[in-house]
């Protein structure tokens, strides 16, 4: 180990993979969607629409309301409304609409991967195989649980908390919209959907299946529009739980407004979490494993493996295997089945992400950068590392939210475990070794929400999902999930 | 040199790698060009033991006429048993197909070196160009690895100019580890080839496998600039597995090894499909497989 030769490999070759796009024809999309409020779609108060755009090319797919604080108002009281009756019918009851949901979920998949990747610049693949699926079981595990709720409090009286106003991020639209309305639901909650800015349109997807489902009107209710409505939802007297997941800085904003109320809150913030690679590691494994977890979703991901802390020993061979694994990733159109990173999710983003790559430059940090044909148009971000990072470095310290990986290295056990802590982050980590001591050992040392052994970005309903520090508190899903929806006495 | 130093593999995260390979979506030219190519690396197979010098001839003939009204690559190399060469060779003459014998008391490999070497001899004087053999996978379990080792350095020797191909029988391995200590005792000792399986044993070749062989290819080419080639057989018998082959040899290894030269498909029915697969995408419909000869 340590340095090595290195002849390279070439990989431009002569076949190359035609276009392979996903058909489009077959989606059904409104010119303009109005807010989704007990059971029916409504104008906004304000009369104002916004355009959704699509990040890969830019073009504009729907308007969207903007809903403002009298539609929150409206949302909420239909909401309370329809609580009444919801927390009381048979919990089986309650599960079967679920199910059903789950089950129409399942039969429209395809429309809604394909929305799902034109609305927020995610490849086709990652939306049909990981997003819409995921989002399924989520609805499929917590319909099971919503007439066996007493078996998982035994011995507690446990009853729902009310009105839920549930805040989602625009990195996994559709499944984050799951994960706070499944259990909720299951629990006997009546919600209040605020979907993000940017990617609407799947959660309005949603609500014409709901509406199809026959939920009772007002279970769920789905406000779109920007951060002036998600505040107005934060702040309703009304409410009784807030559900965010999305910045830290937000998640502050929103814990210091309901400081003085009874409100419950979860919230699931940013992350920047260490991928730490031993030399005893599974290497071809772990360098797939730190691929996925930094390039995953263009690396819009809270638990994304943004630091990648390797060895010394094992270093230039840890480089220069990235390296080569990255000359193979496909940047470009997210509809094409054979895209592996898609669109930055708004020129915003776009712009966050240049600005942090413009930091480690400046920082003097050595930068690589694949060599991929971005299209023109749309918003767009070639993968990057930095090298030799170090824990000072604002690329190793702040979450960057883009496909950009910092590498640093580590010594010793020890130092592996004191970076890896060194942050004021919780929410995930990954550990790549052999040796399955080695890999307990670390997971009860660093500070995080989930730790991934040989293996990273797994998401599963079964499995609860939630931080440490200023990751945030509160857990999604499993059992875990059904507290944050329940006062249990 | 230290013969047992191989990484570690984890199983989870092999196979999970080698199924993304299977999400690549192959379409219109890059399609065809992807099953010619895989057509000109299959090396066509008989190994049975109710083999004849009249079917030996007839599988020469297929291989040099795979299907006449389609313009069409030759495959690489007829496979056959060391007393099979000889017509072998006869009937392909100078069309540029290669015979490919099995030697070393294929498929089992259970005799002593004496026999192994006459085998091989054998098998390289009648003018096979390429021979397979078989590792001891008895040795090789037992942890006999410098066995194994100086046993392929020494057919190695007596192949004299014909290329080697050395046959893990990764289904009697064990696990992946084992696998890739095997590719690296294989290469280290002067493979030009390796080979998964014989054929005989189930399962033979299966896309995590061969990835991983190949990683322990492009691991020994990058620290010593050598190429070593690549062979999966059996069990690849439709045309889009193949496809997906090639793909993980593109992203794996890169272009050097896209050819018959570093790459070939152990596989008998494959050829068939594949050209049933060309024809469609020429004519747009499928034809029976009737219309295509079973040799």
């Amino acid at each position: 180990m340590g340095k090595e030769n290195s002849f390279s490999l070439k990989f431009d070759t002569d076949w190359q993979y035609d276009k392979a796009p996903e058909s489009t024809s077959h989606i059904q999309l409104k010119k303009k969607y109005d807010l989704f409020i007990n059971g029916k779609f409504v104008q906004p108060k304000s009369n104002n629409y916004f355009w959704s755009v699509n990040p890969a090319n830019e073009e504009k797919i729907s308007e969207i309301a903007e809903g403002n604080a009298e539609d929150i108002d409206i949302a909420v009281k239909s909401a309370r409304t329809a609580f009444g009756k919801w927390s009381k019918i048979n919990p089986k009851e309650r599960g079967k609409y679920l199910f059903r949901i789950a089950r129409l979920i399942q039969e429209r998949a395809r429309e809604f991967a394909v929305i799902e990747s034109m609305d927020g610049g995610k490849p086709i693949k990652e939306s049909r195989d990981i997003d819409i699926p995921l989002a399924a079981a989520h609805f499929f595990y917590y319909a099971g649980w919503a007439d066996k709720l007493d078996y998982a409090f035994p011995n507690q009286k446990i009853s729902p908390l009310g009105v839920a106003g549930q805040i989602i991020p625009w990195n996994f639209p559709l499944l984050m919209a799951a994960w706070k309305i499944a259990p909720a639901l299951a629990c006997g909650n009546c919600v209040v959907l605020k979907p993000a800015e940017t990617t609407s349109l799947t959660a309005l997807k949603l609500a014409e299946l709901i509406q199809d489902a026959g939920l009772p009107e007002g279970v769920i209710n789905i406000v779109t529009g920007d951060g002036k409505a998600g505040a107005a939802l934060v702040n309703h007297p009304d409410v009784d739980k807030i559900a965010f997941t999305g910045s830290t800085e937000v998640g502050k904003i929103i814990q210091r407004s309901i400081a003085d109320t009874d409100k419950k809150v979860t919230l699931e913030l940013g992350g920047k979490a260490a991928n730490i690679i031993f030399e005893d590691a599974p290497i071809d494994q772990a360098i797939e494993g730190v691929i996925n977890g930094i390039f995953f979703n263009q690396g819009h991901v809270c638990c994304a493996g943004s630091r990648l802390l390797v060895q010394e020993s094992i270093k230039s061979i840890v480089e220069r295997k990235l390296i080569d694994r990255m000359k193979n990733l496909i940047v470009g159109d997210p509809l094409d089945k054979n895209t592996d990173i898609g669109a930055i999710n708004s020129k915003e983003q776009l712009k966050t992400i240049q600005e942090y790559i413009k930091i480690g430059l400046d920082e003097g940090l050595k930068m690589y950068q694949a060599d991929v044909n971005v299209p023109k148009k749309g918003f767009f971000c070639a993968p990057t590392l930095f090298f030799e990072v170090a824990q000072s470095s604002r690329i190793s310290k702040e979450e960057i939210f883009g496909p950009v990986l910092a590498i640093q290295t580590f010594r010793t056990v020890d130092e592996a475990i004191e970076k890896a802590n060194n942050t004021p982050y919780g929410l995930s980590a990954g550990v790549w070794t052999d040796k399955g001591s080695k890999a307990f050992n670390l997971s009860s040392q660093i500070k995080a929400g989930v730790i991934w052994a040989n293996t990273y970005n797994k998401f599963d309903p079964t499995s609860p999902f939630g931080g440490y520090k200023e990751s945030g508190f509160g857990r999604e899903g499993g059992m875990h999930g059904l507290e944050a929806y329940l006062k249990v006495d | 040199m230290d013969i047992t130093n191989s990484p570690p593999i984890d199983q989870l995260g092999l196979i999970e790698r080698a199924a993304k390979f299977r999400s690549r979506s192959i379409k219109k030219d890059s399609k065809i060009q992807g099953l010619e190519l895989a057509l000109s690396m299959i090396d066509l197979t008989t190994l049975e033991g109710k083999d004849t010098s009249n079917k030996v001839v007839q599988m020469c003939q297929k291989a040099m006429h795979l299907h006449d009204g389609l313009q069409l690559p030759n495959v690489a190399a007829v496979c056959v048993y060391p007393n099979m060469v000889k017509v072998a060779k006869k009937t392909v003459g100078d069309s540029g197909i290669k015979i490919a014998a099995v030697a070393t008391a294929f498929p089992s490999g259970m005799s002593n070196q004496t026999v192994k070497v006459e085998d091989t001899k054998m098998a390289v004087d009648q003018g096979a160009d390429e021979i397979d053999m078989v590792i001891s996978r008895g040795k090789f379990l037992e942890g006999e690895y410098q066995y194994v080792f100086d046993e392929i350095a020494l057919i190695k020797e007596k192949c004299k100019k014909s290329r080697l191909k050395v046959i893990l029988e990764t289904g009697e391995l064990g696990s992946p580890d084992q696998v890739r200590r095997a590719s690296d005792i294989a290469i280290k000792a002067g493979a030009d080839f390796i080979k998964t399986s014989t054929g005989k044993i189930s399962p033979a070749a299966t896309m995590p496998i061969t990835l991983l062989m190949l990683e322990a290819i492009r691991d020994h080419y990058v620290s010593t600039g050598k190429m070593v080639g690549m062979k999966p057989a059996g069990g690849i018998s439709d045309a889009k597995l193949a496809l997906h082959y090639l793909v993980m040899v593109k992203e794996t290894l890169g272009d050097d090894w896209l050819n018959n030269h570093w790459f070939r498909f152990g596989a008998s029915r494959l050829a068939n499909d594949i050209i049933m697969q060309i024809q469609k995408q020429k004519t747009g419909h499928y034809q029976s497989a009737d219309y295509f000869s079973k040799d």
